[in-house]
């Protein structure tokens, strides 16, 4: 891999340039509806110049000051997931034969060649969970596949925990360590550019690069190393199996219930959640149909719906379902946590409710 | 000569027609509609035959008159499959305010010559008169509400009904929480969804037109209101709305009521020092 440079802050469009000039649509954080959403870029003046977020448990807010810095916040409401596993999708259309049978026609998708810019390390530990779900089992989904293989990623190391964070606990960031094509760390003055793959080399090469002071590395290191220590939340354990399936009965359970919305916003705002639900929508005429995916959640009825009965009829059980999965059975079945630390379910649950704080009390041996 | 199609009606009782609208409004889809069954009675829409048999009953608006009380019976008797459609006839609609108040001597204050009103102390859900097979609930309800209805009826199937909560079809648009991002007291959390999570996408907070989702936790999201800076009565009149009828909303809107403080502060209430900069 070629060395890292050094890319003053007056030449960031020409990274946008690049990419568009290598055939990427640019989509990067901008600010819309009170949020830092990833939307597609005109260019570098709509990224969020001086834009900082304040999160607590439920609650989200920007606010703005003079800082040059484009990336000093802490992740929005969704980055990657819905750009790959997507909100809602056709799947297969079907039409009634003049035979009497019904053809089957697949839609897969036509994937832009995408480069999202400003991806944080724990969306690229969720990114790979959500590779091994959908591409590495014995049935590979096709729609993420197109567009994941169409996929640049721009990472920008995390310098902002929100009060909500707590990757370091986790192990996935502030550092992005792998799995982007560049990586930036950003300073005042401009961008410490590193390569993580041929193309993102590729890339690099055709930036007005300047030689690296070590002073400036040092400096980006420092500041991620103090963004780890700033986080004021952590998991007690990277593997809390054990602990919260010996607690099934815990009477947090209970508690986190009388809570607990079941609204599935942190699901939906998860980024290693992939649950999906299917359906059918005819045509009036009743001659054709359309089968969609849509993005489902262990906190709907429809979830744990089989032949007329809910097995999860009530909050205590959903709430348990997604912890002891998202913590527990996780482990089993993509050999690590789903959890990545990014705090997401933490700042948008309308509730509040701080899954570190959930587990922890159900995992410390605190039985009733 | 082609069997015979399906007999449809649409009936209106203690209504603002707005429901009917979704049918109305259907475009090129009414007249594949009108290909598919045979519209008896639409009174709306032209048809008149309001004592004819049919296969499919579609029934807007609540039972709030003596008059209602008998004619919902007949449609009863003379429906297949009968459909309550919009938060009236499912919920006893905005007019099932009365039932929380002194109706008739609203009347007396209101009308110069109360006596030729002739309401019910109460306004109730068509469910609470007769067995109804299909609930689809809305204010209003849409075309894809009614229309998947009729197709699932026609292929001899239950009607297979959306009972995710907004909250969830919000983000499948991703539209910004404005609870969590703007502090605005939104209903979602409890609310069915079928209305593709519309005021939110345009920034403001659902008012629950649809109606309690399945397991809503209204008590949570009380509290969380009055975290927001809602006073008790403000509280109570956000599940005291459209579907003020529904059990889960009523259950809750008494609870808020009955912790009313006395206050000078007016009640609408979101403070605004909370609302974001941005």
């Amino acid at each position: 891999m070629a060395a890292p440079g050094f890319l003053p802050r007056p030449y960031l469009q020409h990274l946008l340039a690049a990419l568009t000039a290598a055939g990427y649509l640019c989509l990067g954080p901008k600010v819309r509806d009170g949020a830092i959403v990833y939307e597609e870029l005109g260019s570098a003046d709509d990224l969020p110049r001086g834009v900082h977020d304040h999160q607590q448990p439920g609650a989200y807010r920007l606010h703005r000051d003079e800082s040059p810095r484009c990336f000093s916040w802490a992740n929005g409401p969704q980055a990657l997931k819905p750009l790959l596993f997507a909100p809602r999708e056709i799947l297969w259309t079907s039409a009634a034969g003049s035979d009497g049978g019904i053809t089957f026609h697949p839609e897969i998708p036509e994937a832009l060649p995408t480069a999202v810019i400003g991806v944080r390390a724990c969306d690229l530990a969720a990114l790979r969970l959500q590779d091994q779900h959908f591409l590495e089992g014995p049935s590979p989904d096709p729609h993420y596949g197109v567009r994941r293989r169409n996929l640049f990623l721009v990472a920008v190391h995390c310098t902002h925990p929100a009060a909500t964070c707590f990757c370091a606990s986790t192990g996935d960031g502030p550092r992005a360590e792998s799995g982007f094509d560049l990586a930036l760390a950003e300073l005042d003055e401009g961008f410490v550019v590193t390569a993580g793959s041929p193309k993102g080399e590729a890339l690099l090469g055709q930036l007005p690069l300047e030689a690296l002071d070590p002073v400036q590395q040092a400096t980006a290191d420092g500041e991620i190393v103090a963004a780890a220590q700033a986080q004021q939340r952590a998991l007690p354990s990277r593997n809390l199996r054990d602990g919260l399936f010996a607690n099934l009965h815990h009477p947090r359970w209970d508690d986190v219930a009388q809570r607990c919305l079941s609204c599935t916003n942190c699901t939906s705002v998860c980024p290693t959640c992939f649950c999906h639900a299917e359906m059918e929508e005819p045509a009036l005429d009743g001659l054709s149909s359309t089968h969609y995916r849509q993005w489902d959640s262990c906190f709907t009825e429809g979830h744990s719906a089989i032949h007329g009965i809910v097995i999860r009829a009530d909050t205590r059980l959903r709430y348990r379902q997604w912890l002891t999965h998202k913590l527990g059975s996780w482990h089993d079945q993509y050999g690590r946590s789903g959890c990545v630390g990014c705090g997401r379910c933490i700042a948008w649950c309308p509730a509040g409710i701080d899954i570190t704080a959930e587990a922890t009390a159900v995992c410390g041996g605190d039985h009733a | 000569m082609a069997a015979a199609k399906p007999r449809l009606a649409v009936h209106k009782f203690s209504s603002c027609d707005g429901c009917q609208l979704a049918f109305l409004n259907l475009g090129e889809d009414l007249l594949r509609l009108a290909e598919l069954v045979e519209i008896v009675h639409f009174a709306e829409a032209g048809p008149v035959a309001p004592e004819a048999a049919v296969d499919i009953a579609f029934v807007e608006g609540s039972i709030s008159t003596p008059e209602d009380e008998e004619r919902i019976q007949a449609v009863r008797r003379n429906s297949r499959h009968l459909i309550s459609i919009g938060a009236c006839a499912t919920a006893g609609g905005l007019q099932a305010l009365r039932n929380l108040a002194d109706g008739p001597g609203w009347s007396a204050e209101i009308y110069a010559q109360p006596e030729t009103i002739h309401s019910l102390a109460t306004s109730t859900p068509i469910a609470a008169h007769v067995p109804v097979d299909l609930e689809l609930w809305g204010c209003p309800v849409n075309g894809r509400q009614v229309l998947g209805a009729v197709r699932a009826l026609l292929f001899g199937v239950v009607p297979a009904l959306e009972k995710d909560k907004v909250c969830l079809e919000c983000k499948r648009h991703q539209a910004v929480c404005v609870l969590v991002a703007k502090g605005l007291p939104c209903m979602g959390p409890v609310t069915l969804t079928g209305c593709g999570a519309l005021c939110p996408r345009f920034g403001r907070d659902c008012y629950a037109c649809y109606g309690p989702a399945e397991n809503p936790n209204a008590t949570a999201l009380g509290r969380r209101l009055e975290g927001l800076g809602l006073v008790p009565e403000a509280v109570a009149r956000r599940f005291l709305f459209i579907n003020n009828g529904a059990p889960a909303f009523a259950e809750a809107g008494r609870h808020w009521r009955e912790q009313r403080i006395l206050t000078p502060i007016c009640a609408e209430d979101v403070p605004t020092e909370d609302r974001p900069d941005i």
